[in-house]
């Protein structure tokens, strides 16, 4: 759920476990204890609700078991002509672009200075104080994303809020509400899930880049190769695939955000300026209750999700 | 940045690297090289100030009055008095939310670690027919929005009675952390050499002593650092106890924090809320602190080709 899995799964079947495996009664007790269990709470509480959303998605459902009529695809088409809707997906849209590009490439840039920032002759040595850099830049990641919300909130409040007294700071007498004004309200919430992230990945990509050999970066050296060249054209494309797992959460988290978004700016911000479906949808479901809506809201962004992944997925293969 | 210093200092060395004396790679450092080091130092140094200085500012502030909070946000505390730590536990119901956390996730932890770690022994370990569909069915988990599954699943625990109980959610928790423990104790468990299983059943041990006496001790090092994981995402989760626990008297940290703050928009108790804040993040501080190797390790293990 939080953090990002970095490898491909192992498709293959596991080595031959040599010996034909006996069916005893404990080995069969074993198995139905040891998968069943778990697939029990899984298929209850997770792959059920999947499920049933598709169908809720389908219906018009309000909550009240008795009254729940199949209406086809008309909630989708209800969903399209909702203007608030179409607003949470434009925004979800910018965000899936933003997001993840100004991300990585702090968490890329910031990886490269700590890893192969240090003398440009020699081996290939990371800056002074990495291990320093690094702890304290990943240590956001671990703070629940509801306290980074709070937290934000204050640094951008009005008055007394830490972005405005240090503009004051500087000669600025800044009265601007950050999160009130629909013209900085969105950028407010990215820079707190920036904030937020960019360490994970940072600490992401230095493992990357210490897995490449060596010889290939010292050699590029010898042929004259300057730092901005070496991490851009060398070594981004030796880490292809731990960027592109991070362009994949990155843009699956763009595409929910409910934490921020509802702690930061509730009802999505004034005339609607921060809304995103994730909120939207709550807001559908468990105030307006109107859990077929919502459910087609939950399929839309799904179906959404998995073409993003794809397309990333796909071009960072197609390189090969 | 200094692109073009750099290859001059690298062309320059190439040119003439036998001349003088080049003690193998014990060279002087470059022009170059200290113009990148410093504009390195100068950005990474202003990247961590920009990390350090709203947690710094969150702790001086919950140790201050909501009026010099506002008056003067960059004062130090006049005093250290946990006035504020004492309010925010009792009146405002942190030490209550605070409890329910550690029970909902600490049970959830335990829960999901043992289902996990046997699901994915299993996995790995044996061959049965639909085990790969299994394997598959588990990590299309882990891509799904979860917010698609929250409405129907707030139905799913209404129908077993288990809607606003610690058990629901425990389960809830559990379900939705299995995919990601599964995925890295499988790769895990399918490292551990083969012999090993085969000489305790040598030995007489059956399936269970052998997961439990063998395999389980065997795997500490991914247990750890995934239940690390773990315990992060579930003490994070919001979106699953906000649709999950409406009990007011169950909910967790991160619910109560979210609702405090809703309730006083930001006007009234500042300072409770800094110390909200603040006692939300210690914990977590201390696991990172201690757990930090394990941590950063954990993030990129698979990467290790």
């Amino acid at each position: 759920m939080v953090a990002v899995p970095t490898s491909a799964p192992t498709s293959e079947a596991p080595r031959s476990r040599g010996r034909r495996q006996r069916l005893t009664l404990e080995r069969v007790i074993f198995f139905a204890l040891f998968l069943g269990l778990p697939l029990l709470v899984y298929v209850l509480f997770v792959v059920s609700p999947f499920l049933q959303a598709f169908y809720y998605s389908l219906t018009d459902w309000r909550g009240v078991s008795a009254q729940q009529t199949f209406v086809g695809l008309m909630n989708y088409a209800t969903l399209f002509e909702d203007e608030n809707f179409r607003t949470a997906l434009w925004h979800n849209g910018i965000l899936l672009v933003v997001l993840p590009l100004v991300t990585i490439s702090l968490a890329y840039a910031l990886a490269v200075l700590v890893t192969i920032g240090g003398d440009s002759r020699g081996e290939v040595k990371g800056i002074k104080g990495a291990s320093v850099y690094r702890v304290i830049s990943f240590f956001p990641y671990v703070i629940p994303a509801v306290v980074i919300g709070i937290l934000f909130a204050f640094i951008y409040a009005p008055g007394g809020g830490l972005l405005n007294g240090l503009l004051s700071l500087v000669g600025i007498d800044s009265q601007i509400a950050w999160l009130g004004s629909p013209r900085f309200a969105m950028i407010a919430v990215l820079v707190a899930v920036v904030w937020n992230m960019v360490g994970f990945y940072m600490v992401l990509f230095v493992a990357a880049i210490k897995a490449v050999p060596s010889e290939i970066i010292e050699a590029a050296r010898l042929d004259g190769c300057g730092r901005m060249r070496l991490s851009v054209r060398i070594v981004l494309p030796m880490i292809r695939e731990n960027v592109s797992t991070a362009l994949v959460y990155m843009g699956i988290m763009a595409l929910d955000l409910f934490v921020f978004i509802n702690v930061m700016t509730p009802n999505g911000g004034t005339s609607k300026s921060t809304e995103v479906v994730s909120r939207y949808l709550y807001e559908t479901a468990f105030q307006k209750s109107n859990f077929g809506l919502a459910s087609a809201m939950g399929v839309v962004m799904a179906v959404f999700t998995m073409i993003m992944a794809m397309i990333v997925l796909l071009a960072s293969r197609k390189k090969d | 940045m200094s692109t073009t210093q750099t290859t001059d200092a690298a062309t320059t060395s190439r040119t003439h690297p036998d001349s003088a004396a080049p003690p193998a790679r014990r060279q002087k450092t470059t022009a170059g090289d200290r113009v990148f080091g410093g504009v390195a130092h100068t950005i990474l140094v202003i990247w961590a100030l920009i990390v350090i200085l709203p947690l710094v500012w969150t702790v001086f502030s919950s140790f201050k009055d909501s009026r010099s909070i506002l008056s003067s946000p960059f004062s130090l505390p006049q005093s250290w008095n946990f006035d504020n730590f004492v309010r925010a536990w009792t009146t405002a119901g942190i030490g209550r939310y605070f409890f329910n956390t550690v029970i909902v996730v600490g049970s959830a932890l335990v829960l999901v670690m043992l289902l996990g770690a046997m699901c994915a022994y299993v996995l790995a370990r044996f061959q049965f027919p639909g085990r790969t569909v299994i394997y598959y069915a588990l990590i299309a988990g882990l891509t799904f929005p979860l917010f698609l599954a929250v409405v129907p699943l707030f139905f799913v625990l209404k129908n077993m009675g288990l809607q606003g109980t610690y058990l629901g959610l425990i389960l809830s928790y559990v379900g939705f952390a299995l995919p990601f423990t599964v995925f890295f104790l499988y790769a895990f468990f399918r490292q551990l050499p083969e012999e090993i299983g085969e000489a305790a059943q040598i030995d007489g041990a059956g399936d269970f002593r052998t997961f439990f006496q063998v395999m389980l001790p065997m795997a500490k090092p991914g247990l750890v650092s995934i239940a690390i994981f773990n315990f992060l995402g579930l003490w994070n989760q919001f979106l699953l106890p906000i649709v999950l626990n409406t009990d007011r008297d169950k909910y967790v940290l991160a619910q109560g924090l979210a609702n405090m703050q809703a309730q006083q928009g930001y006007q009234t108790d500042w300072s409770a809320m800094f110390a909200s804040v603040t006692i939300t993040i210690i914990p977590v501080l201390i696991v990172y602190v201690i757990f930090q190797r394990q941590l950063q390790g954990g993030v990129g293990p698979s990467t290790n080709k």
